[in-house]
């Protein structure tokens, strides 16, 4: 199935204003296994027929990490330059696959001008199959399967978005556990902060060993996320345990569009 | 009368040393920068009540937030009592308020009682949660020396103050048993007063030890109040205002700086003039925090509301993994600075500077390097401290005043600006995936 993404400047050409504005992110769009996920989800907008659009080239950094890393300036630059591409296409509503982008466009746009209205895209995929516009159907099968959820930080105490992606995964008829740790307690993967961009400072253990261990001990044989960062450091996680044919690290997209065979 | 003189003496310089204390407090908060925390009165009175006069993220660990609760109804129900040891000091009067309320007295007293008894558990339980089974978070190396010392003391002087309580009552009791075979009817000391004073034959005894309870009590009370402003436990107050000025908006959304926008502003400004002149009178701002006075008042009252649980260093993925950040110490180094600057500012006026800060001084670069930015720490608060927002201004500072950081964010930093990602890829390839 090949995928259609038109971007804003050709539906502009063609006098359309889309409904939906998919921020892909850097992530999204370079890191080989991110765009995966991004593919996911664009099948489940093709699926669904959503008139929506992608930046393409035009996007650019939300400028997350210079801000955590505490750089205002590249923050302030990136965020300003991209609201005027936003604003410029009156973009009213935006999803994005990357927790970090969400918060930043989300929450730190509204003060240097851009105010949109913002949501990961596990939420926007559980209103598709609450309006019955997605059936789970024909796709693989996921029943009795254990999957554990990974709260992005900047998806739940960021956020206070906990429910979405656990919602999806009991749509999958899945056996969702849960750390011992999770949703406002969920330890983070090791990568927010700009730690991605950087070694860790010193200590005696990796944050995404300590987090993968938690996932293990749930016996689960999914570990789901809804980030692309954590995404990334589960993975390394279980690989470090050798536990790459027993444990699959996913994100939510995913499992959705598998389960519905797109 | 003149017992009654001794007594009002001993308020006013109780009442008066403790107010001037907290009136430092006070101008040392109000050092930091403004920030807006006006505004949504119904959010941050319920924020209060819940949080700090309910508890409520006490009780996400329930034994302690138990134990801890005993303590916290004790000492503030106790309170009434103190109305009428007011009373009874100023006037001389014995039980002020026992015949007057009758058997509704009879109640109060023995529900302080009871109270005071749970608080004693309470107590113990927390000595020997630090003392004997050495709770990882309560016995790290950030607390060695006078935190750890200052929080045995807080406990001890808690006892202290239960015995002189029953002290009080009991040898009222057992004095009461003695001269007229009555009882008071208060629901620990009855049995407290003949197990502990019953064997003593002398009124004049029993009096006495009457009295170096009250006396005691009222003393210990007086020397809690002007101890706070020294220790962690100031918590007991500032809990309160902390809540209600709370952050409001989602934690993940860090502050904007208005003066960074300025100048973002002029840059993207095609008709600005890059030659213009300052603003007249205009004071350079520095970008983030190095000392204190860089951070905002909330920041600072943060840092006295601090109890130093550590809740915040338990949680933090950074410091688990055996990482040097603790958000605890962020906090302790902040109102140890802050102490510090704020007297050397009283002394010497608002210019002080004695070549040191916060950065540095208190703090080191690889602390806050460490951090993942997660918000566990600030979600584990049970007052709604915001350690994360200090370590973001400390952050700011060193990037934008003196651009040190580790050096891969330098390049990271340098593929945004140049190519618009964190790493080098052409933006020209963003929309490659879609073929590939």
């Amino acid at each position: 199935m090949s995928l259609h993404v038109p971007t804003m400047a050709e539906k502009l050409a063609q006098g359309e204003n889309p409904d939906l504005l998919f921020w892909v992110g850097c992530s999204g769009s370079f890191d080989d296994r991110a765009k995966k996920i991004t593919k996911a989800l664009v099948k489940i907008l093709n699926h669904c027929q959503v008139n929506f659009a992608v930046l393409g080239t035009e996007e650019s950094c939300s400028g997350d990490p210079a801000k955590r890393a505490g750089n205002e300036f590249t923050f302030q630059m990136q965020a300003m330059m991209n609201i005027q591409v936003l604003n410029g296409y009156e973009v009213k509503k935006i999803v994005t696959a990357c927790p970090h982008c969400f918060n930043t466009l989300k929450n730190e746009y509204p003060e240097l001008g851009g105010n949109y209205e913002v949501i990961h895209h596990t939420q926007l995929i559980q209103d598709l199959i609450n309006t019955g516009k997605l059936a789970l159907e024909g796709g693989a099968t996921f029943k009795g399967k254990k999957i554990t959820f990974h709260d992005p930080c900047y998806l739940g105490r960021a956020n206070d978005v906990y429910e979405a992606p656990r919602e999806l995964i009991e749509k999958l008829d899945a056996e969702l556990v849960e750390m011992k740790r999770c949703k406002t307690t969920g330890l983070c993967c090791g990568a927010g902060g700009a730690q991605m961009f950087k070694e860790a400072e010193k200590g005696n253990k990796e944050i995404n060993i300590e987090r993968t261990e938690d996932a293990i001990e749930t016996h689960a044989e999914i570990i789901a996320t809804g980030c692309p960062f954590c995404n990334t450091m589960m993975t390394d996680g279980v690989k470090n345990f050798n536990k790459e044919a027993e444990i699959q690290v996913l994100d939510v997209a995913e499992l959705i569009a598998n389960a519905a065979d797109l | 009368m003149m017992s009654s003189i001794v007594f009002i003496v001993l308020c006013l310089v109780g009442f008066g040393f403790a107010t001037w204390n907290f009136l430092k407090i006070r101008q040392n908060v109000l050092l930091g920068q403004e920030i807006d925390r006006k505004g949504d009165a119904a959010a941050r009175w319920k924020n209060m009540l819940l949080v700090a006069f309910g508890q409520k993220k006490m009780f996400s660990r329930p034994i302690p937030a138990l134990l801890h609760f005993a303590l916290y109804a004790a000492f503030v129900i106790t309170q009434i009592e103190l109305i009428e040891i007011i009373v009874d000091g100023v006037t001389g009067s014995h039980r002020f308020f026992q015949n007057a309320l009758g058997s509704f007295y009879t109640f109060l007293i023995s529900f302080i009682e009871f109270l005071s008894v749970a608080a004693l558990i309470g107590t113990i339980a927390f000595l020997a949660r630090r003392n004997l089974l050495k709770l990882p978070r309560l016995t790290m190396k950030e607390l060695a020396g006078w935190p750890k010392q200052d929080a045995n003391l807080i406990l001890i002087m808690e006892i202290v103050l239960v015995t002189f309580i029953f002290m009080m009552n009991g040898a009222d009791e057992a004095s009461l048993n003695l001269t007229a075979n009555a009882s008071n009817g208060f629901l620990i000391s009855q049995f407290v007063g003949p197990l502990f004073f019953g064997g003593i034959s002398s009124t004049e005894t029993l009096h006495i030890l009457e009295q170096i309870g009250w006396w005691g009590h009222i003393i210990m009370v007086f020397a809690f109040l002007n101890y706070l402003p020294y220790s962690k436990h100031l918590h007991i107050i500032l809990a309160f205002p902390n809540t209600f000025y709370a952050n409001l908006n989602p934690k993940g959304q860090f502050t904007n700086l208005e003066s960074v926008t300025n100048e973002v502003k002029l840059m993207l400004d095609p008709n600005a003039d890059p030659y213009a002149a300052a603003p007249e009178g205009a004071v350079p701002q520095r970008f983030g925090a190095k000392d204190v006075n860089d951070l905002t008042w909330k920041n600072l009252l943060d840092a006295y509301s601090c109890t130093e649980c550590g809740r915040c260093t338990s949680s933090c993925p950074a410091n688990m993994t055996g990482k040097l950040l603790s958000p605890r110490k962020i906090m302790m180094a902040t109102r140890d600075r802050l102490e510090e600057y704020g007297a050397g500012v009283r002394k010497n006026g608002k210019d002080f500077q004695d070549g040191k800060s916060l950065l540095g001084d208190y703090i080191s670069e690889e602390e806050i390097w460490a951090c993942t930015s997660c918000n566990a720490c600030v979600q584990e608060c049970p007052i709604n401290i915001d350690p994360l927002s200090i370590i973001v201004d400390l952050r700011r500072y060193l990037v934008m005043e003196e651009s040190k950081m580790p050096v891969e964010l330098t390049g990271m930093l340098t593929n945004i600006e140049n190519n618009g990602a964190p790493w080098q890829f052409s933006p020209n390839d963003r929309l490659n995936w879609k073929d590939e």
